[in-house]
């Protein structure tokens, strides 16, 4: 446990440290929110969708935390160019330790990020239409962010450096964004793209932030939301436990 | 102790580590030499178990590196060659970690901890990022770290490359401090061949995988006409210019090359 705790540790001083990041970080959602928020607005609201910021906003906090929680992962190449991987491995600890603290820690720091983004979109004028679901959002926050720092730690064990970095940045978290539903609703898109959304696993877990923060927000629905969350979860932290057991450093 | 028995490391066809086999006694200093690509690096990688021997047998201490390699991971510290620290961390942080990661418990670590930052002389500097450090202080601290556990064999790839000579005196002097007071086994690689001839009680080069000489630095000097280490250095391992750490990968590609054609 506390070979865990002091990974966990290490993520959260890191990412705390690292001021530039956050705020850094902060831009991208901040831009999402107000140019789409209130770009689509009208739109959205004359074709009967309602509010579209308060139908945005789950979708950019869910955003921010797939590409914190995934470049937490990620981070394990940079471990491994700075050395820090080798001071790890070489210790008497079981790299399923070493893996869950430090997904565990990528996660914490990807949940914090998305809290910062639901209280920015607050600011920018977000109204949950109930926050008795507010502890139930977190969870799945968590789950969210817990699935793509293992995703994250799957990818990084493949890798030897930083130069395959575009190609997930484009062929895998920007897809997994943009066809998530995050941006636009699931009813009546044509079927390779609902089919694809089906697939994508943030789709879930935006629907599962919706469903928390707003009245009649689910999709899919908060317990298909939840199981399918669970299980991806777990797919993913046994498919990263056994790439980065095998990992050479 | 370190006993290594006809220890073989095969990437692909090309074999990096060719049927090794030697002892290095409890409280020995060891100096493992050999140009380049030699092997020396993938040697240490397998004695601390971060690579898997393609045959042969590695005890450190009574534990076998690949059967028991948690004990045998307890029983050993070491210096990488490139650094290892977690720059994002301090000097203090970094030496919790480790002392965590090794289970040693908060009291005795911290006061390890203490006594060693007071030894590499960073005690006043514990609480500054590592990013802000110089190469040398780096190594300090390093050594510091991988004495927290009190381990048996202390490993040390080229724990002197880049500094500048107080730097490299002061660190053998801690070395050697360590050595006589712990009774703690050193195994040491490095390109200095002083260092090796002034701290090493028993010397072995290797050079294509293959271990090319052993003995005491009397020993050798008998063997090869009393002359200085440098010289049965370049006597045995010829005086070309090898190439850096790739020369496994170029015989691979070397290799393929002949394959294709």
């Amino acid at each position: 446990m506390k070979v865990i705790y002091i990974l966990w540790l290490r993520q959260l001083k890191r990412y705390l440290r690292s001021r530039s990041r956050i705020i850094g970080s902060l831009g991208q959602p901040l831009l999402f929110l107000v140019a789409l928020g209130f770009g689509f607005g009208p739109i959205f609201q004359k074709a009967g969708g309602g509010n579209y910021l308060e139908f945005l906003a789950p979708g950019i906090i869910a955003m921010s935390i797939l590409f914190t929680a995934l470049f937490s992962g990620i981070e394990i190449i940079w471990d491994r160019q700075f050395g820090f991987l080798k001071e790890m491995m070489v210790a008497p600890v079981s790299r399923l330790k070493i893996m869950f603290g430090r997904t565990l820690g990528g996660a914490t720091v990807a949940v914090l990020q998305g809290v910062i983004v639901f209280l920015l979109s607050l600011l920018i004028g977000f109204r949950p239409q109930s926050f008795n679901l507010l502890l139930p959002a977190l969870i799945f926050m968590f789950l969210i962010a817990l699935l793509f720092a293992a995703l994250g730690t799957a990818i990084a064990s493949l890798l030897k450096d930083m130069q395959g970095y575009s190609l997930i940045m484009n062929f895998l978290v920007m897809p997994i964004f943009f066809l998530s539903g995050a941006l636009f609703p699931l009813n009546n898109l044509p079927g390779v793209i609902e089919t694809i959304a089906r697939i994508d696993p943030l789709s879930y877990g935006v629907d599962a932030l919706r469903g928390s923060l707003l009245a009649n927000g689910a999709h899919f629905g908060l317990m298909t939301d939840s199981l399918v969350l669970v299980v991806i979860v777990a797919i993913l932290l046994a498919l990263g436990s056994y790439l980065f057991s095998r990992m050479e450093v | 102790m370190i006993e290594i028995k006809n220890l073989v490391k095969k990437f692909g066809d090309f074999t990096a580590v060719d049927n090794i086999s030697f002892t290095v006694q409890d409280g020995e200093i060891f100096a493992f030499l050999g140009p380049n690509g030699a092997g020396k690096t993938t040697t240490i990688r397998m004695l601390t178990t971060l690579l898997h021997p393609t045959s042969g047998e590695i005890r450190l201490n009574d534990h076998d590196a690949v059967k028991d390699s948690g004990g045998a991971r307890h029983s050993f510290g070491i210096v990488f060659q490139d650094p290892s620290l977690d720059d994002e961390l301090t000097a203090w942080e970094n030496l919790e970690l480790h002392g965590v990661l090794y289970g040693v418990e908060k009291k005795l670590r911290h006061e390890r901890m203490i006594e060693l930052l007071n030894l590499v002389e960073l005690w006043d500097r514990k609480n500054e990022l590592v990013k802000n450090f110089s190469g040398g202080m780096k190594r300090r601290l390093e050594i510091a770290r991988g004495l927290i556990h009190h381990p048996k064999i202390f490993f040390l790839d080229e724990p002197t490359l880049g500094l500048d000579p107080q730097t490299r005196n002061h660190i053998w002097n801690y070395i050697k401090n360590l050595n006589q007071k712990e009774q703690i086994t050193i195994f040491f690689t490095t390109h200095y061949m002083e260092e090796a001839e002034k701290s090493a009680h028993k010397i072995a080069i290797i050079d294509y995988g293959q271990i090319v000489a052993q003995g005491t630095m009397e020993e050798l000097k008998s063997q090869y006409n009393n002359r200085s280490l440098e010289e049965i250095f370049l006597d045995l391992t010829g005086h070309d210019i090898r190439a850096a750490s790739a020369t496994a990968v170029d015989h691979l590609r070397a290799r393929r090359q002949r394959w294709h054609r």
